[in-house]
């Protein structure tokens, strides 16, 4: 192969790239299917990692929100009564060191809020059901039990009837069940890294089995592990590197065609999954992960096998 | 692990091979092999000739015995040093062992290559050496596309062209007409001049007289046969002649 003849694209590419030792074994004859499955395999971890960063950003935007916001309730059949102790608890409130803010929700927003499970109205009129008066605090650090418990101990005396939570109390459960989504996705992503070693694996021990003559050869004149080792790598390389390519452009498109498709739900929780730039930077690094953890395999692989050698 | 004597090229001592639990195929051969002699390895079929060619080009380890090559023992060598150690020596097998899909051109270029020579360096030692054994012609062909006699050609190009401080060779003759017989004769003679040891193994008795200079190795079965003790303790003048 060294005067003249035709090679192909491939080839030329290959020659290109790559030094003398190269030519020692066949390239490419550990191909067959192998770009195809680390270009799904790919595909599948992009998907599977995008789901992972999007939850974990719903989580984080969520908790921040919430992290500090505290709900105090006055649960009073009276009216005016129940209005003088929301206000006397919302002053009480702003006078307290770590209090950012306090304020007493409208009665048009609070009768707007239950309208979904009472109906609209449901709190107005003279038999209207009596809805407790809202006020809504947000402290500067996030709010533990401890702090709660100062806020009862402190709204006692001005307003009896309060019943005082923290807004993220509210969220744990779905906090819980994003963080369980989280782990999911990370368990996948390390499956399908699982997955794909298989599968480079298989392929390098077969292709060491077809080549096997050859490999002998060149240790018998004096090819070291490392040498051979080297062309399944570079050969296992160029599957990885093509297929990785496949798979991020497909995991993308699917990644943004779901993302358009939540958006449209114009959920505040689902907007705020929304990949940032290192999100995408961490997915665009993806399939050089891929082609890193894939010639690892085949150059372990080779290395393990020609160590049965003399 | 240097040898205290430099002069020796080889030394094998009390060497057994067996495969698995079958009985020996090698007992008890020992032999020095110097720097420069030029060494025939005879005996009939099955008399375990490519079993100490194996032993010899480092396909194989003995079943017991010690064995001594270039200075070291490659009994108790790390196996990470001997590629370096197989680099020193130049093998044509018997079977030719040609890479399929490599061209001649590339065949013989592959100890250069192994040896991490550089790619302009190649073409024209290889040409030369294509050239020599009379393949100019067919330097692009693939091994299934030559004949037995210049695929041999080519195992031969490819087991000189490094310039070895050993050659081994395998029936090197065993494919190829008369005239060439000689012309490669000739050439492991020239490299042999040059300072290679060279190690023949055949059973073609005629060979053996068209060499004057060399000493034969008589193995039968697996023993070695050295009735003088030449092999072992050399002396001056080679205690057997060929022709």
């Amino acid at each position: 192969m060294a005067f003249g003849e035709s090679l192909s694209l491939a080839d030329r590419w290959r020659r290109l790239t790559s030094r003398g030792d190269a030519e020692l074994v066949p390239q490419a004859r550990l191909s067959g299917p192998m770009p195809w499955v680390i270009a799904i395999m790919v595909a599948l971890t992009v998907i599977a990692a995008a789901a992972g960063l999007s939850l974990a950003n719903t989580a984080s935007a969520a908790s921040d929100e919430l992290a500090g916001g505290v709900t105090v309730q006055v649960i009073e059949a009276n009216p005016a009564e129940r209005d003088r102790q929301a206000v006397a608890a919302a002053e009480t409130l702003r006078r307290t060191p770590g209090v950012i803010e306090a304020h007493v929700v409208s009665q048009d927003e609070v009768e707007r809020l239950v309208e979904p499970w009472l109906g609209a109205g449901a709190g107005s009129g003279d038999d209207g059901i009596p809805i407790p008066a809202l006020v809504d605090a947000r402290m500067r650090d996030r709010v533990d039990g401890e702090t709660l418990g100062g806020l009862r101990r402190i709204l006692r005396d001005v307003a009896p009837a309060a019943r005082v939570d923290a807004q993220s109390s509210w969220l744990e459960p779905v906090f819980s069940a994003i963080q369980s989504l989280q782990w999911l996705a990370a368990a996948l992503v390390a499956l399908l890294a699982l997955a794909m070693s298989s599968a480079v694996l298989l392929a390098v021990r077969n292709a060491l089995g077809a080549n096997r003559d050859t490999i002998e050869i060149v240790h018998l004149l004096g090819g070291t592990d490392t040498q051979i080792a080297r062309i399944f790598q570079r050969s296992i390389g160029y599957d990885a590197s093509g297929g990785g390519a496949v798979g991020l452009a497909l995991g993308l498109v699917v990644v943004l065609f779901l993302g358009r498709r939540f958006t449209g739900l114009g959920a505040g929780l689902v907007d705020a999954g929304a990949l940032g730039w290192i999100d995408w930077l961490l997915l665009a690094m993806i399939p050089l992960a891929g082609v890193a953890l894939a010639m690892l395999t085949a150059r372990l692989t080779v290395i393990r096998t020609l160590g049965r050698m003399l | 692990m240097t040898s205290a004597n430099d002069g020796e090229i080889v030394q094998f001592d009390n060497v057994g091979l067996r495969y698995g639990t079958d009985r020996e195929v090698l007992s008890d051969v020992s032999f020095t092999l110097y720097p420069g002699s030029f060494y025939f390895l005879t005996g009939a079929s099955g008399a375990g000739k490519t079993s100490l060619l194996k032993l010899l080009y480092l396909a194989q380890r003995p079943s017991r015995g010690a064995i001594r090559m270039f200075g070291s023992d490659v009994i108790t060598m790390p196996r990470a040093r001997l590629p370096l150690l197989r680099r020193r020596l130049g093998v044509v097998f018997q079977d030719f062992r040609l890479v399929p899909h490599l061209s001649a051109f590339d065949n013989v270029a592959l100890p250069l290559r192994v040896a991490g020579a550089a790619e302009r360096d190649l073409a024209k030692p290889v040409a030369d050496m294509l050239e020599w054994v009379g393949l100019t012609e067919r330097m692009h062909a693939q091994p299934a596309q030559l004949s037995g006699g210049e695929q041999q050609r080519v195992a031969i190009a490819r087991a000189v062209i490094a310039r070895p401080e050993m050659l081994v060779a395998d029936e090197p003759t065993g494919n190829v007409d008369p005239d060439m017989a000689i012309k490669l004769l000739r050439l492991f003679e020239a490299l042999n001049r040059l300072g290679t040891t060279v190690v023949v193994a055949t059973h073609d008795v005629h060979l053996l007289k068209k060499v004057p200079d060399s000493l034969i190795m008589r193995l039968d079965k697996g023993r070695l046969s050295d009735p003088t003790g030449a092999l072992r303790y050399p002396p001056r003048r080679p205690f057997m002649r060929g022709g």
